[in-house]
């Protein structure tokens, strides 16, 4: 299998999916004539024409709920947010509008966007820029959230969420655009909902997700070779819908817990985990079930400080030792 | 008669007798059957919204209500233009234009009183409705929130070849949200067919437009490059002749509007605003006495011999008695389940069938 970016996976989703149906279109700042901020929707312009890759004024509230507006007569827009900070500004459209039209009507009208974008910290771009809002973004339902970790699984499940018929949120990553990883050269979809157990062990379960995860799979490779421990690493790529069922399987293995999250800790994904596995597996527990979160406070500018702000293997490794120890 | 009412109404009539709205030919070429049409839609929307009121005092509805009495002519003339690839989207303040797209009075009243078969299952309420079948995209609760979407319709319309408007309908106290700015933009700067109705009531819920807003409101849309205009929303003939001339624009020419339309509401902001703060009972009355749009329609219509009195007041009793078997819909109609609670909120978990994610998307 060939080897490409986490940038290009996504690319290649977006490709193919306005390749297949003409009414999918791409719409953001910047991923037009300037190839995009990050280079993700790079060349599509060339290939599509600006009647399918259209360039949007810095206007979030505006052109995200027009996007909204055009999903509710059967257009599939892909909205590319510059960052998923810039949330913030859309939140009406995204939260109010996007993810309650379909209840408020009755079931009568159908949203099927998605809006997209890094949503990552550790790039020293301060607080305004380093918002992980997935958390923010489940608790609304009727939208889904999607956070993919490796090219594989960005690529897989893009194309899934581009012929979702529900509103989808997903959360790519800025530091990880750059990361290469084997996609097949063949079509394939990764349904939204199915987590993926990176690694299998049997001594403890680091649940995670995002760049998270690569942390997590770092960790455990020391924790093998320097400690004889042995970590399963669930990846649950999607938040909502969300598979408890392969966490739940894998915590009746192991019986111990840690959930590794980029999210401040107050009502977090992790806490929700949390909730679940006391309440559906409270037996299999043989410890309590501990978490490494973004340290709590606005996200530090200062470069080498922000690395020990965020989830990091050298923090997972301490989490993990103090569970198992 | 407040200095600024008695202003405002001499400026707009004088414009309006200066076009003669009445006949322009969208409104010349009406049918004798077709005027009454109009009328009697007026005259539903003004006796549903009564009976309304009257089943919120008797605490068989809940949460706000915002009447549209006194605004009748504006969502029936602008509604009335609709051709099969027009579209409308309005906010909180939506019964009339409800009406006016031709959604039944049942199923907006027993959506108020909270049933299963309301209009959107009892999901909504008053200021939620929709009829998308109807080209009627809701009914929405944010003030200015939904004129994103209504540009999105008039993009989606452009992007997929059909030759249509979307009227996207808001209240003068919209015009202040970044969103509504935003949405000018957008409209102006790819050539959107959309029509931005601003319907001035003079009141942004108990604020004044000279406490609320700086400048003429349509105006702001010279900033953008937009076409803009204001007309008398009294009268119905007025309203259609202003509109028909901006639909077409956009619905051959993809050309964007803001035309405001000047109104009145004689009921307070919602039923929560005892209205005895920011404005006079006399201007209310000087209002409903000189310029309601029902009354000055039957005139009109009476005047040209295509309506008698009597006809009129049975259209009046046939409305009141419509309005009235709607109440008694809502109240002989069930009420949703609690399991109907988590329904219609995926696509994917009503149609099980065709479901390709997995895991859970409810968290109880």
């Amino acid at each position: 299998m060939p080897a490409i970016t986490y940038r290009e996976a996504i690319r290649h989703a977006l490709a193919e999916e306005l390749e297949r149906d003409k009414n999918v279109v791409v719409l953001g700042e910047e991923v037009g004539q300037f190839n995009g901020s990050y280079k993700v929707t790079e060349g599509l312009l060339a290939k599509f024409g600006p009647d399918r890759i259209v360039d949007t004024p810095i206007s979030e509230a505006g052109f995200i709920g027009m996007g909204v507006g055009a999903s509710m007569l059967g257009v599939r827009p892909v909205m590319e947010l510059m960052f998923w900070s810039f949330y913030s500004v859309a939140f009406d459209q995204i939260l109010n509008n996007a993810a309650n039209v379909r209840y408020m009507s009755g079931g009568l009208i159908n949203c099927p966007i998605v809006i997209r974008g890094p949503a990552n910290g550790g790039t020293n771009v301060g607080a305004t820029h380093s918002h992980t809002p997935e958390n923010v973004l489940a608790n609304h339902p009727g939208v889904k959230v999607v956070v993919p970790a490796t090219p594989y699984d960005a690529k897989g499940l893009l194309k899934s969420a581009i012929r979702d018929n529900d509103p989808v949120m997903f959360l790519e990553n800025t530091i990880l655009y750059g990361n290469k990883g084997e996609v097949p050269g063949e079509e394939y979809l990764i349904p939204l909902g199915s987590a993926d157990v990176k690694r299998e062990g049997t001594d403890l379960t680091i649940v995670t997700y995002g760049r998270s995860v690569l942390h997590s799979l770092a960790a455990a490779d020391v924790l093998q070779k320097e400690h004889n421990l042995s970590v399963e690493v669930v990846d649950l790529r999607s938040i909502r819908p969300l598979d408890i069922d392969t966490v739940l399987k894998s915590v009746a293995k192991t019986h111990r817990v840690l959930i590794v999250e980029e999210q401040k800790p107050f009502a977090s994904v992790g806490t929700q985990l949390t909730y679940m596995i006391q309440r559906e597996a409270f037996d299999e527990l043989d410890a309590p079930i501990h978490r490494v979160t973004t340290v709590d406070a606005p996200a530090i500018y200062s470069p080498p400080v922000e690395i020990e702000q965020l989830p990091n293997p050298g923090r997972v490794l301490k989490a993990a030792l103090e569970i198992l120890n | 008669m407040s200095k600024k009412a008695t202003a405002t109404s001499k400026k707009t009539t004088g414009a309006a007798a200066a076009e003669s709205p009445a006949d322009a030919p969208v409104n010349r070429n009406l049918s004798k059957v077709e005027r009454i049409e109009l009328f009697r839609t007026m005259v539903r929307i003004r006796r549903f919204e009564e009976r309304s009121l009257r089943a919120y005092q008797g605490k068989k509805i809940g949460g706000f209500m915002h009447p549209y009495i006194g605004q009748e002519a504006v969502a029936v003339g602008c509604c009335s233009l609709m051709m099969e690839n027009d579209h409308v989207i309005t906010a909180y303040r939506d019964h009339g234009h409800a009406i006016a797209v031709g959604m039944g009075l049942n199923e907006q009243m027993a959506e108020m009183y909270g049933k299963a078969t309301g209009c959107s299952k009892g999901k909504g309420g008053s200021m939620h409705f929709f009829a998308p079948d109807r080209n009627f995209w809701g009914g929405h609760g944010i003030v200015g929130g939904q004129i994103p979407l209504g540009i999105g319709l008039a993009y989606g319309l452009k992007y997929l070849g059909r030759k249509g408007a979307a009227m996207a309908f808001m209240g003068d106290g919209a015009v202040n949200q970044g969103a509504v700015h935003e949405s000018y933009n957008l409209a102006a700067l790819w050539q959107l067919p959309v029509i931005f109705v601003i319907e001035n009531n003079g009141y942004s819920m108990g604020t004044s437009q000279s406490r609320s807003s700086a400048g003429e409101l349509a105006k702001r849309a010279e900033g953008y490059n937009m076409a803009w205009d204001t007309c008398d929303g009294h009268d119905l003939y007025t309203v259609r002749a202003m509109m028909d001339k901006y639909l077409k624009l956009a619905r051959e020419q993809s050309k964007p509007a803001v035309i405001e339309i000047r109104c009145y509401r004689y009921r307070g902001h919602s039923v929560a605003d005892p209205d005895n703060t920011y404005r006079t009972k006399a201007e209310i009355e000087e209002y409903r006495r000189t310029k309601d749009p029902i009354q000055t329609f039957q005139q009109q219509l009476i005047a040209a011999k295509i309506l008698t009195e009597a006809e009129a007041e049975e259209i009046d009793q046939a409305a009141r008695a419509e309005a009235e078997a709607a109440a008694e819909f809502a109240e002989a109609s069930p009420f949703p389940t609690t399991d109907d609670i988590q329904k219609d909120v995926y696509w994917e978990t009503d149609n099980p069938a065709e479901r390709k994610s997995q895991g859970r998307l409810f968290f109880n």
